[in-house]
């Protein structure tokens, strides 16, 4: 009854759910970068290495302190945000004025750094990280079957999108980060610590790609390269959603994700490059992205 | 205008200046663009800047509120000299800035807008005064801040710095651009902040104008005071304010 163009619902619900996985990572991370770049001006190249570092933090608690992965859910992202401040303060915040070429080319070679040094001592063959017991096993849901861990990816991913998007958009808060990524000079002369609030938001931003690490590490093998093999799509999904728009990284990731799960069902050849595609397209049509303020 | 001359000679006659600027020089990058300025307003005055454009007015509040690159001399607010530091420190002294570009954020919208700046100190407007002044403002604060029109615009630039307790006010051109029912409003708050005890220092190409509010007028060329007018005796000195403003 389900039967769509041939193809078994149990393929295309698994396809979906995939998609709807990869876009929950898609989607936290290409949030983080636009709400760094939103306020920052920064193209932060080493996303992937620090969603990588997220990742092995949450491994090195569990194999040398015995911290289970509820605690890693709330410890990596501050461990590895105060990495992203210790970052800000040191090297970033010399940049703001220059192109963004240069914070591109800082936070690339800031990311070949950290892989290396991962690469030196971990290896490129991949570190177990169990599921949680309390996430183990899955529902069946009659047309297919639901690991219970993939489902909690996608609720936590949604919660944390959404909650972030409700502090810049709803909250006091939010309205000092968007005044300041509008007039960084006239906020200043109201009062506001600028510079303190730049050096938080990359930290957040930074935050978000360490807890995306500590999400992804149960379900793809903790390894070195598993951020800058991901890193590439993120960024296409940024362009597509528009630089520094906060729901349309959201959007964006999510639904790219589920484009890519059905390219994957109607024409497996295609997936590798779906998304490349639409933003070729998207570039094209609107350069400012789906969701972006005209630049 | 009589009523504006009485109060100099009330406002002017006693009390310390509040805000004391001497020789200040400032630069834009390698740019000089204040060679000396010097006044002083004292509490509760409007004190103007006239001049032709380019003259350095905008530049003298800019300075003033620390946003220049780099500035040199001394600016004193309530007698605490200010040079050294940052604009957020400034504006805790009470000083606050209403842009010649009103600077309304285009992705907040006019309440957002309005609450903006943060509380320096007690004594500033309640939002209910606030909204009472600018009706306006309160119809449409749900609406992003840059679909006001240009008079609401700049309403709300006034109207977000009266919140804060800052006292002193730095208001470049106002009326620049505005309808003339608009720039009469926009005459009458400011006679009616003068009432409630702010002191302002005016930036205004539109002398008449300033002529309305003003106490007194500093003259700037080429990047200094050149001289100093008192409203009551802006008649008389007519001829010599065309000669400054080449009108």
């Amino acid at each position: 009854m389900f039967e769509l163009l041939g193809i078994p619902p149990q393929v295309l619900m698994g396809q979906l759910l995939l998609g709807l996985i990869n876009g929950s990572f898609y989607a936290v991370l290409s949030l983080g970068l636009a709400v760094i770049f939103g306020l920052l001006n920064i193209i932060n190249f080493s996303h992937g290495a620090q969603y990588m570092l997220g990742a092995f933090v949450a491994w090195m608690l569990l194999e040398y302190l015995g911290i289970n992965y509820w605690w890693a859910l709330l410890i990596v992202p501050i461990v590895v945000g105060a990495t992203g401040v210790v970052l800000e303060k040191l090297a970033l915040r010399r940049l703001y004025h220059l192109d963004h070429l240069y914070g591109l080319l800082l936070t690339f070679g800031v990311a070949l750094i950290i892989q290396g040094l991962f690469r030196n001592y971990y290896g490129i063959s991949g570190l177990p990280y169990n599921i949680p017991s309390q996430l183990s096993g899955g529902q069946n849901l009659g047309f297919m079957f639901l690991p219970n861990y993939r489902g909690w990816v996608v609720v936590a991913s949604v919660i944390v999108c959404f909650g972030t998007w409700f502090v810049i958009e709803k909250t006091r808060l939010g309205a000092y980060l968007r005044a300041a990524t509008e007039n960084p000079t006239l906020v200043g002369a109201f009062g506001i610590n600028v510079p303190l609030m730049i050096m938080l938001t990359y930290g957040f931003g930074v935050a978000l790609a360490g807890f995306a690490g500590v999400l992804a590490a149960p379900i793809y093998s903790v390894n070195p390269n598993m951020g800058a093999d991901l890193i590439i799509v993120v960024f296409a999904v940024v362009v597509i959603g528009g630089m520094g728009s906060i729901m349309g990284a959201i959007v964006t990731g999510f639904g790219l994700g589920v484009i890519e799960g059905l390219t994957k069902v109607f024409y497996p050849a295609g997936s590798a490059v779906v998304i490349f595609v639409i933003m070729a397209i998207v570039l094209m049509i609107k350069p400012e992205g789906l969701f972006g303020r005209n630049a | 205008m009589t009523e504006a001359a009485t109060m100099t000679h009330s406002t002017a006659a006693g009390g310390d200046a509040l805000l004391r600027i001497e020789g200040l020089q400032g630069w834009y990058g390698e740019s000089h663009v204040l060679h000396g300025i010097d006044f002083e307003v004292r509490e509760g005055e409007v004190v103007t800047l006239l001049g032709r454009n380019g003259a350095g007015k905008t530049s003298t509040l800019l300075a003033i509120m620390g946003i220049l690159s780099k500035r040199k001399g001394s600016v004193t607010m309530r007698g605490a000299e200010t040079i050294q530091m940052e604009p957020r420190h400034i504006a805790k002294l009470g000083i606050a800035l209403c842009p010649e570009e009103r600077g309304i954020f285009s992705s907040l919208n006019v309440e957002e807008n309005l609450m903006l700046p943060p509380k320096i100190a007690d004594g500033g407007l309640s939002v209910e005064r606030i909204y009472e002044l600018f009706p306006n403002l309160l119809e449409r604060k749900r609406s992003q801040g840059t679909k006001l029109s240009g008079g609401e615009q700049q309403m709300l630039a006034i109207a977000r710095i009266l919140r804060t307790g800052a006292k002193l006010l730095l208001l470049d051109e106002p009326t620049e651009g505005l309808a003339p029912v608009i720039v009469q409003q926009i005459g009458a708050t400011i006679r009616q902040l003068k009432q409630e005890g702010f002191t302002i220092v005016l930036v205004e190409q539109n002398f008449r104008f300033a002529a309305s509010v003003a106490d007194r007028h500093y003259v700037v060329d080429q990047g200094r005071v050149v001289d100093m007018i008192p409203n009551a005796e802006l008649d008389a000195n007519i001829d010599k304010l065309h000669a400054y403003l080449g009108v």
